[in-house]
């Protein structure tokens, strides 16, 4: 079950740098403008900007590359479900149809079906190194800071912190839970019959689920005991201040984010068509 | 105690309920009878934290859990689907007043109630509120998503009807009554 | 006479769900600048005297209270668990709640976020502790990369950082190796000399407190002040032992020995104790006292061959660990915190893969085997009693495994219910396991394995937290099931267990076994000693201060005749 997660790598480079609640801002940025726009010279654009950030940050392509496996199959399979259920979208999109092959009825390949598939997927290529670089670069406690100091109100941002700081202990109880049920006969491998399974599932994500419901009441007592929630205000030890590298990329990612809705929106069409 | 705001105790259980949400949805599930198909055990947890603790962390577990659970493993988020897990998190959690699982009791009534608001929640969570936000940021085909939707929509349902009262009920049990414990020799 | 700072009036309490009170009418009076230890049999109530002083009684655990609590002359029903927080800093007793922060330098910050300290001086204040404590190298830890003793540090880090007037331990030394344990007493004594803090300290390990000077103790029993005295009239007494609660050895020995204890002997303290009036009835008595022992050694059971593990590529948890276990013997694994003992025994029962290296049953080699297979063989009962339990009752926890097994209704209840009484847990068993104190909670996670009566137990601290009698009740059960064969592997803390019930040791010090010898052979290896953070026991000093001419010797006999002084009970 240990499947690997995505998690901070620790490196010194210009995007660790860079304080938390920049990279929040960015990321968000970023996304608006790659979900809102359709396009393409601007996807292009942007993708070829994030592979250049990708490589600044001395992350390496192979400690991320069992995310990018999993992403490149759900593209697969989402663009396999696009045309098996609207094989005429992208005609009805860009209002022509160059017809490449026919298979059968509405099923034929068109260049405009290909060209919008293509650009739903290019949308994807912008985001994902953003995201990646944003989950890989940031380290989690920062993240917290960072959220309540872009305007979410702290004890919310804690619970954030909290989620983070106890996935790996959770990850650990459901492992240690499981092997102590293993180590006092419950079988979890295949072999047992349906009914038995789905049993075998429950007495373990019960136990799970009301010792984590314990788990409150313990983390409850020990952050209470610490003052925790006392004031309306409080401070982080690991955030970051601005610096002038952050000022600077948050004013190129307004600067891109402005210029892609003003490409993209200004003939009222979220669309690139290069067909007419 | 009171003080304004949430309570450190909803805190904590959002921190708490989101990280078992990812750790459900990512590693957790049961399999059915279809081949290839299993039932996410997540939202069925979802629903039990909604109604213990009420709407605003039954909103913000989905919201919170959605969102790692999707970045952890998939690097981006898929936010129409996010936004529907803040919804039901949310709605399933308003009827949590009228259980009141803390009284112990979850009986047949109870377990009505429940089963009966958590499908008109999330019949119009993921039968419309999904598609209609996937064609308005992604653009993607309607026919596909409604779909889609509703596969989604009917595993979700079928996943708290079963994980969701299974759990309701094992913690219903643990609200030990007052004064019950004496040591039997 | 100083202040009151704490003032318990007939102070009575009740936790909702009982029917008895757990506190009965307490009247206990605590002076600023006072340093008072806690003892009592576990179930006795320490942890919930400690919530009502800390305030999660009556704030977070709901229940009736009845007489005054005062603390600096304010009544604790009126204020709330803030105010309260500012006056009392807490160390719980329960390792996993203690830690907020995603790491080390994080989590001893957390007090001073909440109060809004500015950055640069958090992280001053952050550095004086970890230096206070010993963690400097370890800042940017992630706490789930520490030992249990480790994390124990970091639990007095976050509550020394803030400064508060009284500092309120729930065992502290529960889960730190010997030499660290002393570490921590020298720790807490020095803080609360230097900021001339009131202390409270609960504790099993008496005699390891006694290492620094405290003013007074409290004996508790059933929710009940029992004696609070000073430390030296409540060694010439016999409350601890009608209490069940461990005298430090060395009084014990001179009390077998016939000698008698007045308060002015200072007995509180070894290096102070004044030996002379007893030096003869000591060397008379251990004439007197004869041992005799047998071992016959059977066929090797268990057998680990170069052995390494990590569980994270690059870095060595365990390098090449090799021995071999007899059928029916008894041995235990000691070494410092973070040393790899309990991963050595996850790895045997499977719960880990090995990088290299073999695990030999019986001669057949077990290394692939699943966990499921090897639990047919090996019981194993996990450190952490949380991480093992999984239903809601006590009974149907530990009938858990038989049922599993298919064990006959009839068959499965007797052997539970035979199981539970030994742990001292019958009259619980129709609780939930919500409702039971710490070391109860470890017992009943002894008794889910005891039950299953396998080949080969490991037991992970089977003694942490628990009181005299409880400690001779798993231990003489142990023992038994030993005899009849079964083979038994403890990783213990306690050097008098180690002595006492096990005949050899293996020695562990970071990921490598550097002794296996037997426990007494341990014990008197100075450079041993010192490697694996273990201690040597207070029989051995006192031995000698006695002039007696064979000091190991001595201990031995101690433990024999203190065996039997004991089986009163059963
Ligand atoms: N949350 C609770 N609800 C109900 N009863 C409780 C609760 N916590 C403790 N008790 C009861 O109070 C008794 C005393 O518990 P407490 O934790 O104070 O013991 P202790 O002296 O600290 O023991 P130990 O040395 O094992 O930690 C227990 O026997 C238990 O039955
Ligand atoms: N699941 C884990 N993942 C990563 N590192 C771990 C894990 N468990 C333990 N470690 C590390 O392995 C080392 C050995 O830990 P282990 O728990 O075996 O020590 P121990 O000898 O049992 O210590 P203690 O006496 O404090 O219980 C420690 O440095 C610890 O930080
Ligand atoms: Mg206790
Ligand atoms: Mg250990």
């Amino acid at each position: 079950m240990a499947v690997e997660m995505l998690s901070y790598i620790k490196r010194t480079s210009p995007v660790h740098e860079l304080s938390g609640a920049t990279k929040l801002i960015l990321f968000i940025m970023w996304s608006s403008a790659a979900m809102l726009t359709y396009d393409t010279r601007i996807l292009l654009f942007l993708f070829i900007m994030s592979i250049a950030i990708f490589m600044v940050s001395k992350i390496h392509f192979r400690e991320i590359s069992f995310v990018l496996y999993f992403i490149l199959f759900f593209l697969l399979l989402n663009n396999m479900a696009i045309y098996i259920f609207s094989p005429q979208e992208g005609v009805r999109i860009y209002g022509t149809s160059h017809v490449l092959v026919d298979i059968a009825g509405r099923y034929n390949v068109t260049m405009e079906q290909l060209f919008y598939q293509f650009n739903i997927t290019i949308k994807y290529f912008v985001v994902i190194p953003a995201a990646l670089l944003f989950i890989v670069t940031t380290h989690p406690s920062e993240f917290a800071a960072s959220l309540n100091r872009i305007g979410v109100p702290y004890k919310i941002a804690y619970a954030v912190s909290i989620a983070l700081r106890y996935i790996p202990d959770i990850q650990r109880d459901f492992r240690n839970i499981a092997q102590s049920q293993q180590a006092r006969g419950i079988d979890l491998s295949k072999k047992e019959k349906l009914f038995k399974r789905v049993k075998n599932t429950a007495s373990i994500i019960i136990p799970l689920i009301l010792s984590s419901l314990d788990r409150i009441e313990v983390i409850t007592n020990a952050m209470e005991l610490r003052g925790f929630g006392k004031n309306r205000k409080r401070t982080w030890y690991s955030g970051k201040s601005f610096k002038r590298a952050d000022y600077f990329m948050l004013v190129l990612g307004a600067c891109i984010l402005g210029a892609t809705l003003l490409i993209t929106f200004h003939d009222g069409n979220r669309f690139y068509n290069p067909f007419v | 105690m009171n003080r304004k705001g949430l309570s450190v105790k909803t805190i904590v259980a959002i921190g708490i309920g989101a990280a078992v949400f990812v750790i459900l949805n990512n590693y957790v599930s049961i399999p059915s009878p279809i081949p290839n198909t299993k039932i996410q055990t997540s939202y069925g947890f979802l629903a039990l934290m909604a109604v213990v603790f009420g709407p605003i962390a039954g909103g913000l577990i989905g919201l919170i859990g959605h969102a790692l659970s999707d970045t952890t493993s998939y690097g981006s988020v898929w936010w129409s689907w996010v936004v529907v897990s803040v919804f039901v998190g949310f709605f399933i959690g308003l009827v949590s007043k009228k259980i009141n699982i803390e009284s112990g009791i979850f009986g047949v009534r109870q377990i009505v109630t429940f089963n009966l608001v958590q499908f008109i929640v999330q019949a119009a969570g993921w039968f419309l509120i999904a598609p209609t936000l996937d064609i308005l940021i992604y653009a993607e085909p309607s026919n596909k998503v409604f779909v889609q939707g509703l596969f989604a929509g009917i595993a979700n349902i079928i996943s708290v009807a079963i994980i969701g009262t299974i759990l309701l009920i094992a913690y219903a049990r643990t609200r030990g009554k007052t004064g019950s414990l004496t040591k039997d020799m | 006479m100083k202040n009151a700072i704490i003032h318990f009036e007939h102070f009575t309490f009740k936790y909702r769900s009982q029917t008895e009170p757990t506190l009965h009418d307490i009247n206990l009076t605590i002076h600023e600048g006072e340093k008072v230890l806690i003892v009592g049999p576990s179930g006795s109530g320490k942890s919930t005297l400690a919530h009502c002083i800390n305030g999660l009684i009556p704030f977070s655990y709901s229940g009736e209270i009845h007489g005054s609590l005062k603390i600096k002359e304010k009544e604790t029903k009126e204020l709330d668990l803030f105010s309260i927080s500012k006056m009392v800093g807490t160390v719980l007793q329960d390792p996993d709640g203690q830690f907020i922060g995603l790491s080390v330098a994080e989590d001893i910050a957390f007090a001073l976020e909440n109060d809004c300290i500015k950055q640069e001086q958090m992280k001053e204040q952050v550095m004086d502790v970890l230096k206070l404590i010993d963690m400097e190298n370890y800042l940017e830890a992630s706490i789930h990369e520490l030992s249990g003793g480790q994390k124990q540090r970091v639990a007095l880090g976050g509550v020394m950082v803030d400064q508060v007037e009284i500092l309120l331990f729930d065992e502290p030394l529960a889960n730190l190796d010997p030499a660290t344990g002393k570490q921590a007493i020298e720790l807490i004594d020095r803080i609360q000399k230097e900021t001339s803090t009131t202390a409270i300290i609960v504790e099993h390990r008496l005699e390891d407190v006694l290492h620094r000077n405290v003013d007074r103790i409290i004996v508790m029993n059933e929710g009940r002040i029992v004696s609070d005295s000073t430390p030296d009239e409540l060694l010439a007494s016999n409350i601890l032992g009608e209490n069940h609660i461990r005298e430090p050895l060395y009084v014990k020995a001179l009390k077998y020995a016939g000698c008698t204890i007045t308060h002015n002997m200072h007995t509180a303290n070894l290096d102070q104790l004044d030996i002379s009036s007893c030096k003869e009835q000591l060397q008379k008595w251990f004439e007197n006292t004869q041992l005799q022992n047998s071992q016959d050694k059977e066929a090797p059971i268990l057998e680990v061959e170069n052995l390494t593990f990590g569980y994270h590529t690059g870095k060595k948890t365990l390098q090449n660990i090799s021995f071999s276990i007899k059928k029916g013997e008894m041995v235990s694994i000691v070494g410092k915190n973070g040393a790899g003992k309990s991963t050595l025994s996850k790895l045997i029962c499977g719960f880990e893969k090995v990088r290299s290296g073999r695990i030999l049953y019986n001669g057949k080699d077990i290394t692939n085997d699943s966990i499921r297979e090897r639990s047919q063989i090996i019981g194993m009962v996990m450190q952490n009693p949380n991480q093992m339990i999984s239903k809601h009752m006590i009974f149907d926890e530990v009938a858990m495994g038989l049922v599993m097994r298919g064990v006959p209704e009839e068959e499965l209840r007797e052997r539970v219910d035979k199981t539970l009484k030994v742990c001292g847990l019958y009259p619980y068993r129709n609780w939930p396991i919500s409702a039971l104190s710490f070391g109860q909670k470890k017992r009943v996670t002894i008794a889910s394995i005891l039950v299953l009566n396998p080949e080969v137990l490991i037991l992970d601290e089977p003694t942490a937290g628990q009181d005299l009698r409880s400690y001779t009740d798993i231990m003489e059960f142990l023992m038994e099931l030993n005899r009849s064969g079964v083979t038994i592997l403890m990783i213990t803390h306690d050097m008098h267990l180690m002595l006492e019930y096990t005949p050899r040791a293996l020695v562990i010090a970071d990921g490598r076994l550097i002794a296996d010898d037997s426990a007494a052979h341990v014990l008197t290896n100075q450079a041993i000693i010192e490697k694996a953070n273990l201690k040597e026991t207070s029989l051995y000093d006192l031995a000698v201060r006695a002039d007696i001419p064979d000091p190991l010797e001595f201990v031995a006999r101690f433990i024999a005749y203190d065996k039997e002084a004991r089986k009163i009970w059963q």
